[in-house]
């Protein structure tokens, strides 16, 4: 008897926190998804805020603002053609000089080093990647700079002297300068990414190879690099794209200064350094437009650049996957 | 024909070795120098008043960097609250929810993020906040770190939640639970560590970035109690003072360097002891 | 019938010179066969994986141009036998090896040997199929051979048609050479992974478990294979499958938890074994 009364008011209670559950799980779901498209939307607001943030430099200049290497906020007129010319130089430069370094780095620790040594190597690796780029700048202006005009510089200058590359005078802070100290800022990241894509090269192609009687880099070269080769492409990409956006550290030692000049001991000026240096002092409307433009135009090579990197480094997963299953 | 052969690929084989193991030594060499220089330069003007008192003017030796290491403090406070919200429940909805399809768009859209250059992050925050609100101020430069973290925490958020053994889910689910109570009780829970663990490391990233904070923090010679003002930050700090022409402030520079990079290090040190147990290397 | 074309132009020159006479140890119970036969003579080889020791003071002799199979349940040791017959241990670095594996007389861990030209002399054949996924069908086969040196286009083609011949597999694949070698069914993957170890020439091809993963049918491809394949090379094989290790091989090693419980020719060891054991497994009674 008392069952049959207590049986409603319980099933009473049940429905009403199954009534519950059915509002918080939407609820709840709702939330989450409004929060991971929260990434979505600011990729359209930035790039919204960029170009309604340069309509007067793009309607005053047209196309020619990419291929003018006039800087002149005096008559307020602008070309971005040094500023690009200056990060594709000083980040070429950079993947030239990170490139092997850090392949070779990834391909020792998935393949070579000793165990004892991949762990802490890895770690050291991850903390150089862990320091500010700031830091490294300081150190660029006081330390890094100094030592290349007094000795690399001259060194170059004298072995391939005769190339307009390495003629001129030496000022220090360079070109070459900001090439260097952002290959230090990406041979992190291309070294922890190349290491996860040789991690994730199956182990049978390892054996398979020495079981054909490779020695160990051979058994690289046949089953390691050319299985990961489209990823490790992805991480080289990936290393460009933060090369492109580099911007304290590079602004330190490049010399800043919007020529184009061919030789690698003079001064240049990036896309991302001219905006630190000179948005804080735009005078005019147009002057403002234009640094605007300018990260319009970064922007838009860094998300080409970065979707490349994505999808490369997608593809070698999915075929991974494919593989697997 | 391979007996000839043979030695040669033995002795490249070495040479590559050799080579391989030489790049890795190069490529953590600026690590050491960069601590080297810090700690040689920068050891001298670390000292009590360094922690407790403002910048002097120029020609005055001594002072400090009090306001910028609370600056920077109260700049990280405050993208930590928008950031880890944001970025951990997207990252819970990336790895609980969501179709394959879209859940690829969002992830790429997170990485893709994580690739805009932080300089471009400042200005469009200026844009946004510091023209509207006629001021730098210490709101936009929480605002532009905690936009800078969303992504970063997201992708690692969802990588340690899919780590979750699906069997915990299901095991909640079959007590009756309702979905997004396993999901905070159960599935967030066991991924707790790594979860702060990806907090801790966008945190101490964001310490160090200078190039977003020049147009929205802006920096502040003094004390602010207003967070409209402009507000002072060690990476700011450190970055004025290196590119000045006084020797004073160069020292300054290095100091601040010094203690900047050794809380960076010491976040990165101890997470990683901290989740040493998930850390076992494979061969 | 693609297997009627095998050449026995594969030299040999290597085989069974400077054999040092060992005695027969009494474990062995294959009474014919004297040291000048043997392709492997294994003593007292242990395995430990750490401090774990998987494999525990086996000896025993491989007749050269037989098929040896080696079986036993899940765990045995089997393929850790196998793995150290032509030094893939060394690339575990938590395994070690002791005990001495002499092939044709020389012994491959000894201070002399050396792994890369050991795994030249014994090839292998895993149990997945693992052709190099960026390489075409016919680079799979050559790149053997490039390792060691060979050069000449001529040479290079010539050998890789002959494995692809010996593999029975060239009439299925000599259209589309230079098609991506993923291209290929499973079964025909597993005998290009056959042919690309048989390109290196070895004189002793080892087999971890080749058919497990593979149809009925392809399965009896890989058989027949096989069995054409001893009349020019020593072969190995680890099976789970009895019936196949009954149908292919000539002598038969059972092992069982690391140890080797019985040795002796195919029909010996399913008609009329000596231990219990090795008849409780055979008659399906564990395993």
């Amino acid at each position: 008897m008392n069952g049959t009364i207590a049986l409603p008011g319980e099933s009473k209670a049940a429905a009403a926190r199954i009534g519950k559950w059915r509002l918080g799980d939407p609820l709840f779901k709702w939330l989450t998804l409004a929060m991971a498209l929260v990434v979505v939307a600011l990729i359209v607001i930035i790039g919204f805020v960029l170009f309604h943030w340069s309509a007067l430099a793009r309607h005053k200049f047209g196309w020619g603002f990419l291929v003018s290497s006039e800087w002149n906020p005096v008559e307020d007129r602008y070309g971005a053609l040094p500023f690009i010319y200056g990060t594709l130089v000083s980040s070429f430069l950079a993947l030239v000089i990170a490139v092997p370094l850090s392949l070779a780095t990834a391909l020792f620790l998935t393949e070579l080093a000793p165990r004892w040594l991949r762990q802490p190597l890895t770690v050291l690796i991850e903390l150089l990647a862990a320091v500010p780029s700031v830091i490294l700048g300081l150190w660029g202006i006081f330390v890094m700079v100094p030592w290349l005009r007094m000795h690399l510089f001259p060194a170059l200058r004298s072995a391939f002297g005769f190339l307009p590359l390495f003629k001129g005078p030496l000022y220090g802070v360079c070109m070459l300068a900001g090439g260097i100290i952002v290959a230090i800022m990406i041979l992190p990241i291309i070294t922890s990414v190349s290491r996860e894509i040789l991690r994730s090269v199956p182990n049978l192609q390892r054996e398979a190879a020495y079981a054909l009687g490779a020695t160990r880099w051979e058994a690289i070269r046949v089953a390691v690099l050319s299985h990961a080769r489209k990823g490790l492409f992805g991480a080289v990409i990936l290393g460009l794209g933060r090369a492109l956006g580099e911007t304290m550290a590079v602004t330190m030692v490049i010399g800043n200064r919007p020529e184009i000049a061919l030789s690698l001991f003079a001064p240049g000026y990036t896309m991302a350094s001219v905006i630190a240096n000179e948005f804080a002092e735009a005078t005019t409307d147009v002057y403002l437009h234009a640094l605007f433009e300018i990260g319009l135009v970064l922007l838009g090579v860094t998300l080409i650049v970065n979707a490349l990197a994505r999808i490369l480094m997608n593809a070698m997963a999915g075929a991974n996957v494919t593989r697997r299953a | 024909m391979k007996a000839a052969r043979y030695p040669w690929r033995k002795f490249k084989d070495r040479l590559m070795q050799l080579v391989m193991g030489g790049c890795a030594m190069l490529v953590i060499a600026p690590l050491g120098l960069v601590f080297f220089h810090l700690v040689k330069s920068g050891i001298s003007a670390v000292n009590w008043q360094f922690f407790t008192h403002l910048p002097k003017p120029v020609g005055e030796a001594g002072g400090g960097m009090a306001n910028a290491i609370i600056g920077s403090l109260v700049l990280l406070g405050e993208a930590a609250l928008l950031g880890v919200p944001v970025g951990v429940l997207g990252g819970v909805y990336l790895s609980e929810y969501g179709s394959n399809r879209l859940n690829f768009w969002i992830r790429f859209s997170a990485d893709i993020l994580n690739g805009v250059p932080s300089i471009i992050w400042g200005i469009v925050v200026y844009a946004l906040v510091v023209i509207p609100m006629k001021g730098f101020s210490a709101l936009a430069g929480g605002l532009v770190l905690g936009l800078m973290m969303i992504p970063l925490i997201m992708r690692t958020t969802e990588e340690v939640l899919i780590l979750v053994p699906n069997c915990y889910r299901e095991a909640g689910t079959a007590l009756g639970i309702s979905q997004w109570r396993v999901v905070v009780q159960i599935v967030m829970r066991t991924a707790l560590r790594g979860t702060v663990t990806g907090i801790l490391l966008a945190l101490a990233r964001m310490a160090g970035e200078t190039a977003p904070l020049l147009f929205t923090a802006f920096g502040n010679r003094f004390w602010t109690h207003d967070l409209t003002n402009p507000i002072a930050a060690l990476p700011l700090q450190i970055f004025t003072y290196a590119i000045s022409p006084y020797d004073d402030w160069h020292r300054q520079a290095w100091a601040g360097a010094l203690v900047l990079l050794l809380m960076v290090t010491a976040v990165n040190v101890g997470v990683r002891v901290l989740t040493r147990d998930r850390m076992t290397e494979d061969p | 019938m693609t297997t009627a074309t095998i050449e026995k132009s594969v030299p040999r020159k290597r085989l069974a010179i400077n054999s040092p006479a060992i005695t027969a140890p009494a474990a062995s119970r294959l009474e014919a066969l004297t040291p000048s036969d043997w392709a492997l003579d294994v003593r007292d080889l242990s395995v430990y994986f750490g401090t774990n020791r998987v494999l525990k003071d086996v000896s025993l002799q491989v007749r050269n141009r037989s098929v040896t199979a080696i079986i036993g349940p899940s765990g045995c040791g089997k393929s850790t036998f196998l793995r150290a017959m032509n030094r893939m241990h060394d690339l575990v670095p938590e395994a070690r090896v002791t005990g001495a594996v002499r092939l044709f007389g020389s012994s491959i861990y000894g201070p002399e040997a050396d792994a890369v030209a050991v795994r030249r002399r014994v090839g292998m054949v895993f149990q997945k199929s693992n052709p190099f996924p960026t390489l075409s069908i016919v680079d799979n086969v050559k790149v053997g051979p490039r390792l060691g040196g060979v050069r000449q286009r001529s040479v290079l083609d010539e050998r890789a048609e002959r494995s692809l011949r010996l593999a029975a597999l060239w009439d299925e694949v000599k259209d589309r050479l230079n098609a991506p070698a993923v291209s290929l069914s499973g079964g025909q993957q597993q005998r290009l992974c056959i042919a690309r170890a048989l390109a290196v020439e070895p004189e002793v091809l080892l087999m971890d478990e080749p058919a497990s993963a593979l149809d009925p049918i392809a399965t009896a491809r890989i058989e027949e294979l096989i069995l054409n394949l001893k009349k020019d090379l020593t072969i190995v094989i680890v099976t789970h499958n009895l019936q196949q290790a009954a149908r292919i091989s000539d002598y038969t090693a059972f092992f069982y938890l690391g140890e080797l419980v019985e040795y002796d020719t195919t029909s010996k060891i399913f008609t009329g074994p000596a231990r219990q054991k090795t008849e409780d497994y055979v008659t399906g009674r564990f395993g």
